[in-house]
C-alpha cells in the first residue's frame, strides 16, 4: 500500500467551519433553551444549615429552584468514583448538590433554572444559603498536620496511600559512594481551557431520547453514568460531544454535578435546558491539578551514575478523589524517565484539603515526576562537577535496552514496560538544537556586557496510548462517501483530518471524499475518551484496523464483479482496479452499492444489485452466513499496554537581578512520538504544550488562602500567558515506532508541557546561581532567592 | 415580564426592553434587548451570530473581539444599547457571500494558526483590522496587535505565522 497522506502536513477538514464562525460549541445551539445559574458555596468548609429560596421566587423569569432536597432515587447519592483502586482506602466523592456539608469554596449547593441566564443570576442571588463555618484545611503541610479534617470519618485526611519498589531502594542508597538528599514541590494550576464547561439537555419525548450535548472530553463516560444514574436503557441516552473549545484534561472528568442535574432538569421541566459556566465558575469548580511536594533521597557514584533512588511525595487531591489516585500514580511511574534504573521505592500519600478536586491537567502528574526527577539530576551534577547533559548520558537506557520493564504497574494497571525509544539520539540532537556544548562561551559573552545567562536541560518519558480501547467504523456509502465513526472525543487536535488520512491511505481514496465524526454516542456507542495521548494511537488504529477490513470487502466484491483475482487488484483515487490495467475498474461507489443485495433499485446505480440485475447461484442465500449487507466495518484496537513516547527540551534563559524576570531567549524540543500522522499538527501541539509548560514554571498558580479562597480566580490575576509570554521553540523529530500497534505510533498530545519546569528552574540556576526548589517562580520570589544569596 | 405599573411607570428597569438598530457585516439587523444585555449576547443569542465567543466576560481574553466602525473591541465589555445605530464586523463577515475563504481565513488554514477554534474569530478580526492600517506589518507590530488576546491551543507560534502570510495573500489579492 503506497501511503499518500500519511505523514503529509494536510490543512485541516475542521478549518473551514472554525474560520467562517460556523463552529457548532455548546452555546452556540439551545437559543430558545432555559437558562441555569448555581448557588455555589462562599466558603471552603461548612455545614449547610438551611437554605431560604423564597426571594428568588420572585425573581421575574424564575422557572424552579433544586437542592438535594429534591433530587429523586440515585441523582441524591454520591457520584460515581470512577477509578477505584486497593490503595485507595479512604474514597470520597461529591453529591450533584451539596448535601449537609460543603467542601471547597464554589461546591455547588443549589441549581436555578430560568428564562435565561441573566434572569437565572438574578435568582440565584436571592438564594439564602445559613452556613455554619468549619475549620478549612488548605494545603498539603496543614493537610499532613491533620489539625482539622477534610471528611469528619477520614482520619489524617488520608484517602490513600501506596508504595511501588524496584530492587531495593534502600540498600543500594545505603551503599552508595554519594547521596544527596532534597525537597521539591509545585503549586497547583489548572487547565483553563478558553471554553469552559456546558450541558444542553433535551428530553425528546417523541423518540422517547435524553439528548445531552456537554462539552466533555468524553461521551460514552456521560452516557453511562447518566444512564446509570437516571436507571434509563442505554439507547435512551445519547451524548453528543459539539465542537469543544479546548479541554487539557479537565472536561475528561465525568460526571460533573452539572452533566447529571441539566439532563435531570429538562426530564422533569419537559424544556431544554442549558447551562454555560462562566469563568468564576471555572476557576472554582472545574478541576485543578498540580500540587504536591517530594522528598528526595538518591544515591550515586562518583560518575554520577544512579545507583539508588526513594522518593516520598505528598499529593494534594482537593476536596474528592472522583479519579481515584490516578494522578499520584503516573507521577510515581514517570518520575523514572529515561534513565537505567535498578533500584527505585516511591511512596505516595493523597490527601484531601478543602479545594476544587483536583483530576488531569495535561501531563497529569509527569511534570511533577519530572521537575523531580530532573532536578535531582542536577543536583548530582552540581555535586559532582560534572556537565548536567553527560550525567544525563551516562544513565540514560540505551537503544538496545528495549523493553525495559520496570516491574511496576503503571497507571493502566498494566506492567511499566517501556517498548522502545532512543534516548541518546534525543540527546545527541538536543545538545545539537539548542547550542549546549558552545553554551560557555555565549554565557561569558554576556556576562562581559552584564548580562546573565543560564541554560538548563530536562528530559521526559510519557507512557500514551493507554487502553482499554477505542473503535472505528468505516462505512462506503453508495454515493462514494466513506463516513468514518470513533466514539472518543475532540478538542482542536485536528481528528477529523488525521483519521481521514489514516483512513483514505488504507482504502486508496481522495481525503476529501472522507468524512469523520467523534464523539457522537449515537455513531459509535463504544469508547472510553481522549485522555493520555491516546487518541491517535488508539482510534488511529481501530480505524485504519476497520478501513483494512473494507478493503479486503471490497477487492472481494470487486473481483466477482471484474472476473478477475483479488491479488490483481488495487485501489486508487476511489477506484478497485486490476493492477496494471485501470481502464478495468469498478468505483468504490459501485462496489458499496453491489454490496447491499437489493430488492427496490432507489437509483438507476442501484439497478445493479438488484436480485434479476445478474444470474445468481440458487443454492446460495444472497447473503452469505459469513457476511453482511453493505460497504462497511467496524473493528477496535485495544493495546496490551501503554506505547512510551520521549523527548528532551533545554532552554535558555537571560535573567534579570534587579527585578527577577526571567526572559526565555531560546527553547529547544526534541521529540520521538514515532511515525507522524500529520507533522502540522504535531508541531501546534508541541507548540501548546511548550506554552503551558512555561506558563507554569512562570506565570500560572492557584493562589489560596488560609481560608480556602481562591484569590485569582479570573483572568486577571490567574497570570495565562500572551503572546509576548511565549517562545517560539525550535523543534526537531525523532521517530522510533512503536512494535506495540499496527501503525507504529505514539501520543503527542501532553508532551509539550511535560519538562518545562524542570528544564526551566535548571536555566534559572544555572545562570544566577539560586537553588530553585518549587515552581512556578514569580519576579519577586526569584529577586528574594538573589537577596538570600548575597546575603550569605 | 412585568415592566409597567397601570400608570406607566417603570417598575422593573431590567424588564424594559430597548431596540437596538446596527448594521453587522454590512447588513441592517436589530434587536429588542434589555439595558443590560451585553453586545456579545446580542451577536449570539439575539441574532444567532454565534462566531463570536464568550471566554471570560470580564475582557481578558479577547475572544469576544468584534470591530466596532473598525476597530476592534471587547464585545463582552460592551452593552448592547451602547452600540445602537453602528456598524460591526464579526467574524460571519470574512468570507465572501459564496462561502469562500478571505486571504486571512486563508493563510490561517495554510499555517495552523488555530486547533479548537474558540479563540480564532477575534484573531482573525485583529488581523484583518491590523491588515487594513498596516498593508506589510513589522514583527513588533503583529505582536503588539496580538497581544492582548489569549490562546491555549496554539501557543501563538502558528498565530503569528499565519498573520504574515496573510499579509502576503491579501497583497497577492490586491494584485
Amino acid at each position: 500500500m503506497t501511503t499518500q497522506w500519511f505523514g503529509e502536513r494536510v490543512e485541516r477538514r475542521e478549518d473551514q467551519r472554525l474560520l467562517t464562525g460556523a463552529g457548532r460549541f455548546l452555546d452556540d445551539s439551545g437559543h430558545d433553551a432555559l437558562g441555569v445559574a448555581f448557588v455555589r458555596s462562599p466558603h471552603a468548609h461548612a455545614r449547610i444549615i438551611g437554605i431560604d429560596v423564597a426571594e428568588a421566587l420572585d425573581v421575574d423569569g424564575l422557572v424552579a429552584v433544586y437542592t438535594w432536597d429534591d433530587l429523586p432515587g440515585r441523582l441524591a447519592d454520591p457520584l460515581p468514583l470512577l477509578i477505584p483502586h486497593p490503595d485507595l482506602t479512604h474514597p470520597r466523592t461529591q453529591y450533584a448538590l451539596a448535601h449537609e456539608e460543603v467542601n471547597h469554596v464554589g461546591e455547588p449547593v443549589a441549581m436555578v433554572v430560568a428564562d435565561d441566564r441573566y434572569a437565572a443570576e438574578d435568582a440565584a442571588e436571592r438564594v439564602v444559603v445559613d452556613y455554619e463555618p468549619l475549620p478549612p484545611v488548605v494545603g498539603i503541610r496543614a493537610a499532613r498536620s491533620a489539625e482539622h479534617l477534610v471528611h469528619h470519618d477520614v482520619p489524617g485526611n488520608v484517602a490513600a496511600v501506596t508504595t511501588q519498589e524496584l530492587g531495593d531502594a534502600r540498600a543500594a542508597i545505603a551503599a552508595a559512594p554519594q547521596v544527596l538528599e532534597l525537597d521539591l514541590a509545585m503549586e497547583r494550576s489548572l487547565s483553563s481551557p478558553l471554553e469552559g464547561r456546558g450541558v444542553h439537555a433535551r428530553w425528546d419525548a417523541d423518540d422517547q431520547r435524553l439528548r445531552i450535548r456537554t462539552s466533555t472530553q468524553t461521551s460514552t463516560g456521560v452516557r453511562a453514568a447518566v444512564a446509570n444514574i437516571f436507571g434509563l436503557p442505554d439507547v435512551a441516552v445519547e451524548v453528543i460531544t459539539p465542537d469543544v473549545g479546548g479541554g487539557f484534561g479537565t472536561k475528561v472528568l465525568h460526571p460533573y454535578p452539572e452533566e447529571v442535574l441539566v439532563p435531570w432538569a429538562a426530564r422533569v421541566l419537559g424544556r431544554e435546558v442549558k447551562w454555560v459556566e462562566d469563568r468564576y465558575e471555572h476557576f472554582v469548580s472545574a478541576t485543578h491539578e498540580r500540587g504536591q511536594e517530594h522528598h528526595v533521597r538518591v544515591g550515586f557514584d562518583d560518575d554520577g551514575t544512579i545507583l539508588g533512588l526513594e522518593v516520598e511525595f505528598w499529593h494534594d487531591t482537593g476536596a474528592y478523589t472522583p479519579y481515584g489516585i490516578v494522578l499520584p500514580i503516573i507521577t510515581a511511574t514517570q518520575l523514572p524517565g529515561p534513565y537505567r534504573h535498578r533500584h527505585y521505592r516511591v511512596t505516595f500519600t493523597s490527601l484531601y484539603t478543602n479545594t476544587v478536586t483536583c483530576t488531569p491537567y495535561r501531563g497529569a502528574g509527569r511534570p511533577q515526576g519530572c521537575f523531580v526527577m530532573e532536578r535531582t539530576i542536577d543536583r548530582i551534577a552540581e555535586q559532582l562537577g560534572l556537565d548536567r547533559a553527560e550525567v544525563r548520558a551516562r544513565n540514560l537506557i540505551g537503544p538496545d535496552e528495549f523493553p525495559y520493564d520496570f516491574g511496576m504497574t503503571f497507571q493502566d494497571g498494566r506492567p511499566l514496560v517501556y517498548d522502545s525509544g532512543d534516548y541518546p539520539a534525543v540527546l545527541e540532537r538536543l545538545r545539537d538544537l539548542v547550542g549546549w556544548d558552545g553554551f560557555a562561551a555565549e554565557r561569558d559573552a554576556a556576562a562581559a556586557e552584564g548580562r546573565h545567562l543560564g541554560i538548563g536541560l530536562a528530559c521526559y518519558v510519557e507512557g500514551t496510548g493507554v487502553g482499554p480501547y477505542e473503535g472505528g467504523h468505516v462505512h462506503v456509502e453508495t454515493n462514494g462517501r466513506v463516513m468514518v465513526a470513533t466514539g472518543l472525543t475532540s478538542q482542536g487536535q485536528g481528528h477529523e483530518t488525521v483519521f481521514a488520512q489514516i483512513v483514505a491511505d488504507e482504502l486508496g481514496v481522495d481525503i476529501a471524499d472522507v468524512f469523520v465524526t467523534t464523539g457522537d454516542t449515537r455513531r459509535f456507542p463504544y469508547a472510553v475518551g481522549t485522555y493520555a495521548s491516546r487518541a491517535a494511537v488508539m482510534s488511529g488504529n481501530a480505524v485504519a484496523l476497520a478501513a483494512r477490513q473494507v478493503r479486503a470487502k471490497a477487492i472481494r466484491i470487486a473481483a466477482e464483479a471484474l472476473e478477475a483475482a483479488p491479488a490483481d487488484l488495487d485501489i486508487e483515487s476511489g477506484v478497485v482496479h486490476v493492477r496494471g490495467t485501470p481502464s478495468r475498474g469498478i468505483p468504490l461507489a459501485q462496489v458499496a452499492v453491489l454490496s447491499n443485495p437489493l430488492r427496490y433499485a432507489f437509483s438507476k446505480e442501484a439497478q445493479a444489485a438488484t436480485q434479476f440485475a445478474s444470474p445468481a447461484d440458487p443454492d446460495m442465500p444472497p447473503v452469505p452466513e459469513d457476511d453482511e449487507p453493505g460497504l462497511e466495518a467496524r473493528d477496535y484496537y485495544s493495546p496490551v499496554r501503554s506505547t512510551f513516547a520521549s523527548g528532551m527540551h533545554a532552554a535558555v534563559v537571560e535573567v534579570d537581578p534587579d527585578t527577577g524576570t526571567v526572559d526565555v531567549v531560546r527553547y529547544a524540543v526534541v521529540h520521538d512520538c514515532g511515525p507522524l500522522i500529520n507533522p502540522m499538527i504535531v508541531e501546534g501541539q508541541i507548540h501548546g504544550g511548550v506554552a503551558q509548560g512555561v506558563a507554569g514554571a512562570l506565570y500560572e498558580r492557584l493562589a489560596y488562602d488560609d481560608s480556602g479562597n481562591l484569590n485569582n480566580a479570573s483572568f486577571m490575576d490567574f497570570l495565562m500567558p500572551y503572546l509576548s509570554e511565549v517562545p517560539t521553540p525550535a523543534v526537531a523529530h525523532i521517530e522510533t515506532p512503536s512494535p506495540l500497534n499496527p501503525l507504529g505510533i505514539k501520543g503527542a498530545g501532553e508532551a509539550g508541557v511535560i519538562p518545562g519546569s524542570a528544564c526551566l528552574a535548571a536555566a534559572i540556576e544555572d545562570a544566577v546561581g539560586v537553588r530553585i526548589d518549587r515552581m512556578p517562580i514569580s519576579p519577586p520570589e526569584l529577586w528574594a532567592l538573589l537577596g538570600e544569596r548575597v546575603a550569605t | 415580564m412585568t415592566a409597567m405599573r397601570k400608570d406607566g411607570e417603570v417598575v422593573n428597569p431590567v424588564a424594559v426592553d430597548h431596540e437596538v438598530v446596527v448594521t453587522v457585516n454590512g447588513v441592517t439587523r436589530s434587536a429588542r434587548v434589555p439595558a443590560r444585555r451585553l453586545l456579545s449576547d446580542m451577536l449570539r443569542h439575539d441574532l444567532r451570530l454565534t462566531g463570536t465567543h464568550v471566554g471570560c466576560e470580564h475582557g481578558v481574553c479577547g475572544a469576544c473581539t468584534v470591530l466596532l466602525e473598525g476597530e476592534p473591541i471587547r464585545s463582552c465589555l460592551t452593552f448592547a444599547v451602547m452600540v445602537d445605530g453602528a456598524r460591526i464586523t464579526t467574524v460571519e463577515g470574512l468570507a465572501a457571500p459564496d462561502g469562500e475563504l478571505g486571504p486571512v481565513q486563508r493563510a490561517f488554514r495554510e499555517c495552523h494558526g488555530l486547533q479548537c477554534g474558540f479563540c480564532t474569530p477575534g484573531f482573525l478580526l485583529l488581523t484583518t483590522e491590523l491588515l487594513t492600517r498596516s498593508p506589510e506589518p513589522g514583527e513588533d507590530e503583529i505582536a503588539e496587535a496580538l497581544g492582548g488576546n489569549l490562546c491555549r491551543c496554539t501557543g501563538y507560534v502558528n498565530i503569528v505565522r499565519s498573520v504574515r502570510r496573510a499579509a502576503e495573500l491579501a497583497k497577492e489579492q490586491l494584485s
